[in-house]
């Protein structure tokens, strides 16, 4: 039985850790659908789900950060949804970096194409890789993070993303932006 | 031929964290409270149910009360969830919904 205070502590925590991770969440949403709409029902249902096993997850964490955990529930909702669509991620997502930075006209027009062929790029690597990708820069988390997120070794995790940078390296030497 | 850290710079640059909408923020935490102050009350309404004292009638009325309230959210928050389901219909299958998590705790208070 849950007691009344450990209850509302656990709601605090849970409150903290949406409030440190709702970025994380919402950007890892939005780079694997490709738009804002899904990714905000993405991130909603991230939410839901990690606060129905938001008590097991820090019983089983030993303290250990819950962002992998969080990234994870996303990650496998995002699969369910390609699943029952049966639908590839969009590639609509050049609003997200290039309207970011300021630039001048002439480095904007350069720097938006190169910035669309990486994103380009990174959609079209297979899942596995893509989603590091998105983890490793869009969220910045290290390979350990990443490991967990993903349920692989932190080698094999360190593998994937050289493989991943290295296959996106030659497809851009395709497109003249290598 | 492009270095592995001329990429990775690319990549820093391509893949940007995307803010969320402040209608997004809003709506998370609204849901959420709304979830916890339901939980909250039945907590209370079941504790002070199990003590079985008339003196605490009282606030065992103003607790189903406040949990109706949060309850009425509840329901509402679900039917918007699922009317927008419904119109996009990416996540159907894995909706879970307020309800759901409410009867979760439900079940988790009761054990």
């Amino acid at each position: 039985m849950i007691e009344s205070a450990d209850k509302r502590r656990l709601d605090g925590e849970f409150t903290e850790l949406y409030r440190a991770h709702l970025r994380d969440v919402y950007s890892y949403s939005y780079y694997r659908v490709g738009n804002h709409h899904d990714a905000e029902d993405l991130t909603e249902q991230t939410f839901l789900q990690a606060y129905r096993h938001f008590e097991r997850a820090q019983r089983e964490s030993d303290g250990r950060p819950l962002r992998p955990w969080l990234i994870r529930i996303a990650h496998n909702l995002a699969a369910n949804y390609y699943r029952d669509r049966s639908r590839k991620p969009q590639t609509q997502l050049e609003d997200a970096a290039v309207v970011s930075a300021p630039h001048d006209t002439e480095t904007l027009v350069a720097g938006r194409q190169e910035l669309k062929d990486v994103l380009v790029g990174v959609s079209n690597l297979p899942d596995d890789r893509r989603e590091a990708l998105i983890m490793r820069f869009a969220l910045g988390m290290d390979n350990r993070e990443i490991a967990r997120a993903l349920d692989r070794s932190e080698g094999a995790t360190k593998v994937l993303i050289h493989r991943a940078i290295k296959q996106l390296e030659q497809e851009l030497e395709g497109t003249g932006n290598g | 031929m492009a270095e592995m850290g001329d990429v990775e710079a690319l990549l820093r640059s391509a893949l940007v964290p995307v803010e969320p909408s402040e209608a997004l923020s809003d709506r998370l935490q609204r849901g959420l409270s709304e979830i916890t102050d339901l939980a909250v009350e039945e907590l209370a309404d079941w504790e002070i149910s199990t003590m079985r004292d008339p003196r605490n009638w009282g606030p065992t009325v103003a607790a189903v009360v406040a949990g109706g309230v949060a309850a009425g959210g509840l329901v509402v928050l679900s039917a918007r969830q699922r009317r927008r389901n419904r119109g996009s219909g990416p996540l159907r299958s894995l909706e879970h919904g307020m309800k759901e998590v409410s009867s979760d705790l439900r079940g988790r208070m009761r054990r």
